[in-house]
């Protein structure tokens, strides 16, 4: 079996970067994050099928999605939990439920 | 053709409003805050700091703005130590275009108060010339809801807080203003130049993600000092002492009402 592209090889040495800096936000600290994100690279990194890589580059991009949704309503909980009164957060919790839209992701 | 593309480009440019945005650096809103044992503040050294989450929401309600059209330019400034450049940084990979850091010496770091905010503020709108300046409406800091009152005080402009929504108005020569009140929601017109400041309900913030952020070094960032602006820092007010709120006593679980009366008229609170 030839070895993959170089191509793919740069992609997931930044999909691992960007994964490393999200991790200085996650709630149960930076090292915990790092450790298990090394591990998990580290498992998967006989794979040689460029097919397969892409396959787990895209799951390593859910990721990131899945971490931006958890920080920005970690964020929006806490905020409303200390700025906003606690009868008024049950009736918005209604209401914006409702209209909140989906956030638009960067490039 | 040549010149088409350059009119073309000039359009683009003055289309849309100028938006300038204010980014506060502050320790992070999930940090468990300190008290100096000097009660003279908290601990700030080796904190992680990030951008202001209201002022996320500003930075992200220009960035849509210049999405949508309605803005043609979006400026960021941040007032503080060299470190804001990051948080400035954080900015520019969200969407803005450029930025100007006001950099405070640490000296007067500690003293600077909302009034010296909005005074530097205040002077670079009078060469930036912006149409709407977007600010957080409070710092999670000192938690004082003032910057943008004052700014609007002294250029003596229009305000608009507590913004849950910016629009154009009806005949889109003003911005219609959804606003956050006690008793609900209060919509207004204003003309602008105008201050908003953003409240929690604006916008969801985007993630700074590291490509973005490599892609904004390349973007421009000024600095300035206060001096250059001839604002003085002289400080109003003196921190006296910085102390813990008080520890909540513990509560007593009971089994029954008859318990619980038991125990109200122990308090006396009950005959």
């Amino acid at each position: 079996m030839t070895s993959p592209p170089p191509q793919l090889r740069s992609q997931v040495i930044a999909l691992y970067k960007n994964l490393l800096y999200m991790g200085r936000d996650y709630p149960k600290g930076y090292a915990y994050f790092r450790d298990r994100l090394k591990s998990v690279f580290l498992k998967n990194s006989g794979v040689k099928d460029p097919d397969q890589i892409k396959v787990l580059i895209g799951r390593g991009e859910f990721v990131i999605k899945e971490l931006e949704a958890l920080y920005m309503l970690r964020k929006y909980r806490a905020l409303k939990h200390r700025y906003y009164e606690k009868d008024e957060a049950t009736t918005s919790a209604t209401t914006s439920s409702s209209d909140k839209k989906a956030p638009t992701k960067t490039q | 053709k040549y010149i088409h593309i350059i009119n073309k480009a000039d359009m683009a440019a003055s289309k849309g409003l100028k938006i300038l945005v204010g980014c506060k650096r502050v320790i992070d809103y999930a940090v468990k805050v300190r008290v100096k044992p000097d009660r003279s503040g908290v601990v700030t050294e080796g904190v992680k700091h990030s951008m202001n989450p209201f002022d996320e929401i500003a930075v992200e309600e220009a960035v849509r703005m210049k999405e949508k059209k309605l803005a043609g330019e979006a400026v960021a400034i941040s007032v503080g130590p060299p470190q804001s450049q990051e948080t400035l940084r954080t900015a520019l990979a969200m969407g803005i275009d450029r930025a100007i850091h006001v950099e405070i010496p640490l000296a007067q770091l500690e003293k600077l108060q909302p009034i010296h905010v909005s005074k530097l503020l205040a002077k670079v709108c009078e060469s930036e010339k912006p149409d709407l300046v977007i600010l957080g409406k409070q710092a999670i800091d000192d938690d004082c809801n003032q910057t943008g009152q004052m700014l609007a005080a002294l250029l003596d402009w229009p305000q608009a807080t507590f913004a849950s929504k910016i629009e154009p108005s009806q005949d889109s020569k003003q911005l219609r203003v959804t606003r956050e009140v006690d008793g609900g929601l209060e919509t207004i017109d204003v003309s602008v130049p105008a201050v908003v400041t953003s409240d929690l309900r604006l916008n969801e913030p985007r993630y700074a993600t590291l490509p973005n952020i490599m892609k904004a070094k390349k973007k421009p960032l000024a600095k300035m000092s206060p001096d250059q602006l001839g604002v003085d820092l002289q400080p109003r007010q003196e921190v006296i002492s910085v102390e813990d709120p008080p520890v909540r006593k513990a509560g007593a679980k009971v089994e029954s009402v008859e318990d619980l009366v038991g125990k109200l008229r122990e308090k006396g609170l009950v005959k």
